[in-house]
């Protein structure tokens, strides 16, 4: 897919930059929420771990993408789903 | 399924999860925000199971069911003031995870027993190496927050000097699994040496420095993700690498700048290890001793009071004092007092900690103000309530220049009419000097743990006000 490196290091360097725009405009009040659904994000990892997993042959790599995926999994819905339950705690007054 | 369609669906997934992080920008957008970024992540999974080399899926589906099993239980389950292990932990799992599938990637090169080329040894090595160091770090952070490790920095005499060894060891290994890809000894030495690192790196970091430490093992996890995306040829795995990567980098400099110190200072300057520093910053006391009061006391010059700041520090969530501290509030309100909370970039062990607990509490939001905008109303507050912190409002941070804090921006509470100063012991802070906070005649300690005391205090107020 990405078979030409500098096109890898040019979508990375571009989503760094729209990285830095969007979160620097996350205000103090979500920092938490920021950091566990950033947390989330980083779970993407997964599909790595089901490229790993679902070859073909099972070997010794399909078990550590077995451990990966279970790693992800943790990571992505554990993220996801504490930060929404943060996030539903966050009230203005009720007048 | 057709490449193309597969990459067009990871575009899809990219932008849904700008648009989900953006989202955060808001409270009132947040959470759709949140749901958001969770589509893209489900388009990105589901796309890659119609990808053409994934073809077995029972161990795909055996994997997901555990992992998501455990980590809903986690996520449903957790009290929030366990945030900050909670976030370590999974900052440790996202690391990991990219490290096994780095070595898995490295595995079926050898298996195949073609050579990766290109970017795809380096990017291998740095996805064990980041991912590793991400996976047991984060596994330190949170044994120490769950104080299953003792907070303190656990420093030995040339632990500077083992780091740097073990680095360059790193570095060395690293470079001939570059040139050897296929060989299987360099690949230990770097998985080894990263996991070692990893813990090295984070014992000697104290318990108040957590959030820097969890804000840059954040931003290794999607750094870890990164690689791992460089090593596949994956754009998804870039895209959302390096946003995470971003948002950990920012995070990072703010807790940074809110204490006033380098990242490396706080990486190896094993804050809080010496106690020399007490006698350093005990010099501004100048003999005088602190005041205790009641919370009887304390009620008195409330009926007199119109306005109050609260205070929050690590000391309300380790006393899991927030709901009482709302009571407090909602108490003092009642009686015509104006109440907001002050909310200072550091306190708590991550960012934003101090609001999350407020806000479970039922503490609406707007009542929670940052440092810069509230220190401007200190001079017309009649009452500072300080809770269980102390570093971030001790007044040497503004004059002391042999302060270990100095030049470390905070809360000016000492300019309020009253201070009152909820606190355990006159035990120093987390960085061992002294506070003349303390000492200052518009200040009264009120000894005892943080929901007794503030329980006390909203009975007092019920009565005398």
């Amino acid at each position: 897919m990405l078979d030409d490196p500098v096109v890898a290091l040019t979508i990375l360097v571009l989503a760094l930059f729209v990285g830095f725009e969007v979160i620097a405009k996350v205000p103090p009040l979500l920092h938490t929420p920021l950091m566990s659904g950033s947390n989330a994000i980083s779970g993407i990892t997964i599909v790595g771990a089901l490229l790993a997993a679902g070859r073909e042959e099972q070997t010794l790599s399909t078990a550590l993408g077995f451990i990966a995926i279970v790693f992800a999994s943790i990571n992505v819905v554990g993220g996801f789903l504490v930060t929404n339950r943060m996030l539903g705690m966050f009230k203005k007054k009720k007048s | 399924m057709n490449d193309q369609f597969i990459q067009l669906a990871y575009l899809v997934a990219a932008v849904l999860l700008i648009r989900g992080l953006s989202g955060l920008g808001s409270p009132k957008t947040a959470p759709r925000g949140n749901l958001t970024a969770a589509a893209g992540m489900l388009i990105a999974i589901v796309a890659t199971l119609l990808m053409k080399g994934v073809v077995s899926y029972t161990v795909i589906i055996a994997g997901v069911v555990v992992g998501s099993t455990i980590g809903a239980v986690l996520a449903l389950r957790i009290q929030m003031t366990a945030m900050p292990q909670m976030v370590a932990l999974l900052n440790g799992f996202g690391g990991g995870a990219s490290a096994l599938v780095a070595s898995a990637e490295l595995l079926n090169y050898m298996r195949e027993g073609s050579e990766p080329t290109g970017i795809v040894p380096t990017a291998i090595v740095l996805g064990i190496l980041i991912g590793g160091v991400t996976f047991t770090g984060s596994l330190i952070a949170f044994a120490k927050l769950q104080e299953l490790l003792k907070g303190a920095p656990l420093v030995y005499a040339g632990q500077r000097f083992v780091n740097a060894l073990l680095s360059v060891a790193l570095v060395g290994a690293g470079v001939m699994m570059v040139m050897t890809p296929l060989d299987l000894n360099p690949f230990y030495v770097v998985l080894c040496l990263s996991l070692l690192l990893g813990v090295l790196l984070v014992i000697p970091i104290g318990g108040a420095d957590m959030p820097v430490v969890i804000s840059l093992l954040n931003s290794y996890s999607g750094l870890a993700a990164c690689a791992t995306g460089f090593v596949l040829g994956n754009s998804s795995l870039v895209i959302s690498g390096s946003l995470v990567g971003a948002s950990g980098i920012i995070l990072t400099k703010i807790m940074c700048k809110a204490m006033n110190r380098s990242l490396a200072n706080v990486l190896f300057g094993a804050f809080g290890a010496v106690d020399q520093a007490t006698a350093a910053g005990g010099g501004s006391t100048d003999g005088r001793t602190a005041k205790a009061y009641t919370p009887e006391d304390a009620a008195v010059i409330f009926s007199n009071s119109r306005s109050c700041i609260v205070v929050p520090g690590y000391g309300m969530a380790v006393a899991q004092a927030q709901h009482a501290v709302r009571e407090l509030a909602d108490t003092l309100e009642e009686k015509g007092i104006s109440v907001k909370f002050a909310i200072h970039p550091v306190a708590g062990r991550m960012p934003g900690h101090m609001n999350v607990l407020l806000a479970e509490a039922d503490v609406p939001y707007d009542k929670l103000v940052p440092m810069d905008e509230i220190n401007r109303e200190f001079p017309e507050t009649d009452v500072a309530l300080v809770i269980g912190a102390n570093d971030v409002v001790n007044p040497d941070a503004r004059t002391d220049k042999g302060s270990p804090i100095y030049g470390m921006p905070i809360l000016d509470v000492d300019r309020a009419q009253h201070v009152f100063v909820i606190k355990r012991s006159m035990n120093p802070g987390f960085a061992g000097v002294q506070n003349p906070l303390f000492f200052n005649d518009n200040t009264m300690m009120i000894f005892g743990d943080a929901k007794g005391t503030v329980l006390a205090l909203v009975k007092s107020v019920r009565d005398l006000v």
